[in-house]
């Protein structure tokens, strides 16, 4: 569905993928792998404005919960209805069928602000990216 | 806390090898999980799994009175093991509350092992010291020497008695003195899974080549490295008491549920009265098991209602792999029947729960 490269990357580990006028949303490898086995998430309801950095769902896993946030401001048009028969889907394939949103983005452009895989390495090198998750 | 300051078992270096992501518990490096909590789980409930439980600690008790002892500082009837027979137990202490939960096991006549918890070791070692003065005991905390290595699960005996037949024939709790790799070791038919399986006992330098070994023979077996995560699960789905969490020097083995380990019968033993007098008055609060009929995990800490009433909090509780369900107990005050409606509070919302009797898992 999205592949890692094309992604723009949250400094809470969430990545969007805009193509045209859709944005896809979901949660990196890094977050998935921290999370451990995902048993339920909690996704924001269709229709729903989110904002960039807003706080719009939950990801349980045995371990612990973990609030998400949106890499993204726009209106969620879809989503990943799968995760609920099978919410282990993050972590088996946290940027195709682990996808968690669909979001009509207000400015395509936004996601510009968010780092690239290059960046995103580097930053999980920094001991900045390992307190949120 | 910077990792040189915490405490490694003799299988650490085998951890590391076979990828496992270590946490910090009670000041020990120690696995939380290998390929998944799931994974794990679901190896020990269908076929095996292994467990370093290094950080255990081991008291031996020998000497003439040390019957006697064991009797003064232990719920259950220590008088009743025979030699090879262990038993569960908890140690009262003089508030009606218990000091740890522990298994003693009876080597020969007047000379016993007991097992207790790593963060409660030291603390054991000298309420013991002092609960022995005057009486011909000689109490050894040998924590620090052996490696411990639990094997769990339904083909758990049959990997064993592989290499060591007299496994073969043992039922649930019993103990075994034998020599692995030429050093003098214990084996016992207990763990902490809810599953059957054993417990080896073994010096700490032969404790990574055991773990080794039984990983390299495991392998046609199914058999699973296993960390802290996914033992967890396993015990809150047997209703096991995780001793700190489920129960502590202020709550006592009759409101934790446990009142078989609590031998009245049996003559003295430290706290005897005020166990005695909660049960004859009756339990304000008793351990209740819950199963979430709305998706979600609770977490130790939530609070739980029944209508607007606050009847408690969970003392344990997270997602039982078995069930496919939320899961948690803890102490509510009254009684909670099996079936009646609860909701238990999580990041400010009421999910929907029924009171469910314990344990939510039996062995099949």
């Amino acid at each position: 569905m999205a592949k890692p490269e094309h992604c723009r990357y949250a400094k809470s580990h969430e990545w969007v993928c805009v193509e045209g006028g859709s944005a896809v949303v979901g949660v990196s490898d890094y977050a998935q792998s921290e999370m451990t086995d995902v048993v339920y998430v909690d996704l924001p309801k269709v229709g729903r404005k989110v904002k960039l950095g807003e706080s719009c769902g939950t990801v349980e896993s045995v371990k612990a919960a973990f609030d998400f946030y949106s890499p993204v401001s726009g209106e969620v048009t879809a989503v990943n209805e799968a995760l609920a028969k099978d919410p282990a889907l993050v972590n088996r394939a946290p940027f195709e069928g682990g996808w968690f949103f669909k979001v009509k983005p207000e400015n395509p452009k936004e996601a510009e602000s968010l780092m690239d895989l290059a960046q995103y390495r580097e930053f999980l090198k920094t001991p900045a990216a390992h307190g949120s998750h | 806390m910077s990792a040189t300051t915490l405490r490694r078992t003799p299988i650490y270096e085998s951890h590391k090898r076979l990828g496992a992501r270590l946490v910090d518990f009670h000041g020990w490096e120690l696995p939380v999980q290998y390929e998944g909590i799931l994974k794990e789980h679901g190896a020990v409930r269908q076929r095996c799994g292994l467990f370093d439980v290094s950080h255990m600690g081991q008291v031996f008790v020998d000497g003439k009175d040390s019957l006697a002892f064991l009797q003064k500082v232990n719920t259950n009837d220590i008088g009743r093991l025979t030699p090879g027979r262990a038993v569960y137990s908890h140690l009262p202490n003089e508030r009606g509350g218990v000091v740890d939960d522990v298994i003693v096991s009876c080597l020969a006549p007047q000379r016993y092992l007991v097992v207790v918890n790593a963060a409660t070791a030291d603390k054991d070692f000298a309420w013991f010291q002092a609960h022995a003065k005057g009486m011909d005991v000689r109490l050894a905390n040998k924590s620090d020497l052996y490696g411990m290595i639990a094997l769990q699960g339904p083909k758990a005996l049959s990997l064993a008695a592989a290499d060591y037949p007299a496994v073969a024939g043992m039922k649930r709790f019993c103990a075994l003195e034998l020599d692995i790799f030429g050093q003098p070791s214990f084996i016992t038919t207990t763990g902490y899974t809810g599953e059957d399986g054993l417990e080896f006992i073994v010096p700490g330098e032969i404790a990574s080549r055991l773990w080794d070994d039984l990983i390299a023979k495991g392998r046609s077996y199914g058999l699973a490295p296993c960390g802290l995560g996914c033992r967890d699960t396993l015990r809150l789905e047997a209703g096991y008491l995780l001793y700190g969490q489920d129960i502590d020097d202020e709550h006592s083995s009759l409101e934790a549920g446990y009142g078989w380990v609590v031998k009245f019968d049996k003559g003295e033993f430290l706290g005897k009265r005020l166990f005695v007098e909660q049960r004859d008055r009756g339990l304000k609060r008793r351990m209740t098991g819950l199963k979430l009929t709305d998706k979600g995990v609770p977490r130790p800490g939530c609070a739980v209602f029944s209508g607007e009433r606050k009847l408690g909090t969970l003392s344990s509780a997270t997602f039982s792999p078995t069930l496919g369900a939320g899961i948690g107990m803890g102490y509510m005050d009254g009684d909670a029947a099996p079936g009646t409606k609860l909701s238990v509070e999580l990041y400010g919302r009421r999910l929907a729960a029924e009171a469910v009797k314990l344990p939510f898992y039996k062995k099949g």
